[in-house]
């Protein structure tokens, strides 16, 4: 009685999956649910996030990349600061702590002067389109940034600007929304069927009355507890691979990370949702109320999180609280795994928050489950 | 005779309300306690404190020998706890309601044991239909059939026959009383005067404190009450007549005999007699169901 019972938990464990199996309504959701939302939001959705962090990798710091700089400050789409090497460049995209770099080529001056018409490279994180369409089109009317500068014998020529802009759109090379959509649906779609059915599940036997009978048996709430959330973990990951799928079919996405540490990462942001459920679970007095709970959480993680639109482009307070919110930093991990194929060094920052968040409301159920009908 | 159940001077309030308290009760090994009381008199808190769903707020006891607050988990063990409301579940077959129950008691030999409690209960025939889909006598059956799965030395029954029709009531009770025969201990809460005279000692309940024990038979005798009984027509009109006068304390028509009852001798005569002799009226032993409606009528008097 005192011990972990794992018959106990297996009991509990093959009611659960009966009553699972015997919902068709449920089962229809669980399907239909990911394919919808895929379709739905796969088109759909775009911003102009401005105030973007972009990196300088220049080895000259001459007049005209100043002239340069400020003329991308001025547009209000980038934040520009220096960078030291080409590997913080690409720490910096992979890890999502820029969205552009620009290169200024050597002897960028001198180019102009010559009239060699230089090419100023902007590599550009393109795993969230619209987070940089914007901010990429207003490139086309910077080539005359320097106009005020240069010799006067280069602008003869209108065809023929000082410099150019390339921009290479990295991990994302054709642009496609459906492409950042699909990560962003993956978290969603997992926090819906854990935190909502791990939410109802629990309250489900309070208001049916079964509670009662459960708490008079010799089963422990640990068991009750782990039994009840397997078969959802067991769902989630159908609905991820079949999410997975069909983007991977339909839509060409690819899957650059390593699979093992993505599922990994998924079961511990799962783990994260099941906690929160079974917090409310243990707070709410009736089904109607739990459901009212997880979508309370569910509207933020939409709308804060970068799902909806680009993180970058909200107000600093808005990011602070988006910071909080697992789905966050889900979304950036999967996003990083899937297009950028980040391993463990670029998504640990993002890791130990989910974690930390877990642990601290995984204390607060166990704090707050009721051994007894008091 | 050692007490399955001995506990004293049990406290709960939910709020300002003392749902129980202070109550002393002991229940002999092999005993069926009848239950009983209006309610709200603090039966069901009783029950789950009994079982540790419920803390108390003052006083304790055992159960079983066990403590009912340090020991509620191996209380559990040896009880079997049928709740007032329907709570299996009723997406689930009755065999798979009993598997669960079995496998959480962790019984050895699981198939066999279900087998030989679906056959002890008459339940064969039933245990591939959805719980949910189960009548009302057939629902308490399964109930209860979960309840002894684990064969508990105790069973605590809340109102198990409500809303069950008589023979399903009839069949339950011959169950309980072929168990108590085995030396289960049985508390049973209930409403139904014919089952409280299937007790072999009963307790009432008021406001949460005991109001009554013993036989039905003591407790019949020793309420003092006299009852006359007359047997006529139009006992509609006559009853409506006695209601209210003074020394009345209740009136009931059964079929075709009229029964009345009260504390005071000579103010029941007197109010009989003020009919005119249209009724000859005999006096009776009092019956359970006068005595509670005595009792229910009239809480603050009632003696210890």
């Amino acid at each position: 009685m005192n011990g972990f019972s794992f018959r106990r938990f297996l009991a509990v464990l093959r009611k659960e999956w009966i009553q699972v199996r015997r919902d068709p309504f449920t089962l229809r959701m669980i399907i239909a649910l990911p394919v919808m939302q895929l379709f739905l939001f796969g088109y759909a959705i775009n911003a102009d996030p401005k105030h973007l962090p972009t990196g300088l990798l220049s080895v000259d710091h001459s007049k005209y990349e100043r002239t340069l700089v400020a003329a991308l400050k001025n547009t209000g789409y980038y934040d520009i600061r220096p960078l030291t090497s080409e590997a913080e460049a690409e720490r910096g995209l992979a890890d999502g702590e820029l969205l552009f770099v620009v290169n200024i080529p050597p002897n960028f001056d001198r180019s102009v002067d010559r009239g060699e018409q230089p090419s100023v490279l902007m590599d550009a994180d393109a795993t969230d389109p619209s987070a940089i369409g914007n901010a990429t089109a207003a490139l086309a009317g910077l080539v005359s940034a320097l106009d005020r500068d240069v010799p006067q014998a280069i602008l003869s020529s209108p065809a023929r600007p000082p410099f150019q802009f390339q921009v290479h759109a990295r991990y994302n090379p054709e642009q496609l929304t459906v492409l950042n959509i699909v990560p962003g649906l993956i978290c969603i779609v997992l926090t819906m069927s854990t935190l909502f059915v791990t939410t109802l599940a629990i309250t489900r036997e309070t208001e049916r009355g079964t509670m009662e009978n459960l708490l008079a048996m010799p089963v422990r709430p640990i068991e009750v507890m782990l039994a009840k959330v397997v078969p959802y973990i067991a769902i989630g990951y159908a609905q991820v691979v079949l999410i997975i799928a069909i983007a991977v079919a339909v839509f060409g996405l690819p899957v650059r990370g390593s699979v093992p540490l993505l599922t990994l990462v998924l079961g511990i942001f799962i783990a994260s949702n099941l906690a929160l459920g079974i917090t409310f679970s243990t707070i709410a007095r009736n089904q109607m109320q739990a459901i009212q709970m997880a979508q309370f959480t569910l509207l933020p993680s939409f709308l804060l999180s970068g799902f909806m639109f680009p993180f970058k482009g909200m107000p600093v307070w808005a990011q602070w609280a988006g910071e909080v919110i697992p789905m966050t930093h889900a979304l950036r991990i999967v996003r990083g795994m899937l297009l950028k194929g980040n391993g463990f060094a670029e998504i640990a920052p993002d890791l130990w928050p989910i974690c930390v968040f877990t642990l601290v409301v995984a204390a607060v159920a166990a704090w707050s489950y009721r051994v007894t009908l008091d | 005779m050692t007490a399955a159940i001995d506990v004293r001077d049990l406290h709960k309030r939910y709020g300002e309300r003392r749902v129980v308290d202070g109550l002393t009760l002991s229940v002999a090994e092999g005993e069926i306690c009848g239950f009983l009381g209006a309610n709200g008199s603090g039966k069901t808190t009783t029950i789950r404190m009994l079982c540790g769903l419920v803390k108390p707020d003052g006083g304790g006891g055992t159960c079983l020998g066990l403590d009912i607050i340090r020991d509620a988990p191996k209380i559990r063990l040896q009880i079997g706890y049928m709740t007032q409301r329907f709570s299996f579940y009723e997406d689930l077959t009755v065999s798979e309601n009993l598997d669960f129950v079995a496998a959480v008691y962790e019984i050895p030999n699981r198939r066999e044991a279900v087998k030989a409690i679906v056959a002890r209960m008459g339940l064969a025939d039933r245990t591939d239909q959805l719980a949910g889909q189960l009548s009302g006598g057939w629902k308490q059956r399964l109930a209860l059939a979960a309840c002894v799965l684990h064969k508990p030395k105790l069973l605590l029954l809340d109102e198990p026959t409500a809303g069950v029709d008589a023979k399903a009531r009839r069949e339950f009770w011959d169950l309980i009383h072929d168990m108590a025969a085995d030396g289960l201990t049985v508390l049973v809460s209930t409403h139904y005067m014919d089952e409280a005279e299937r007790c072999g000692r009963i307790v009432y309940l008021s406001d949460g404190k005991l109001v009554v024990q013993g036989t039905p038979e003591e407790v019949a005798r020793n309420s003092n009450l006299v009852t006359f009984r007359a047997a006529g027509a139009d006992l509609d009109l006559v009853a409506r007549r006695l209601r209210g006068l003074p020394g009345v304390e209740s009136v009931a028509v059964f079929g075709s005999a009229l029964h009345i009852a009260g504390m005071d001798r000579a103010a029941l005569e007197r109010a009989t007699e003020s009919l005119g002799g249209i009724l000859v009226w005999h006096e009776v032993p009092p019956q359970l169901e006068d005595v509670f409606i005595h009792l229910l009528s009239r809480p603050d008097k009632a003696a210890p």
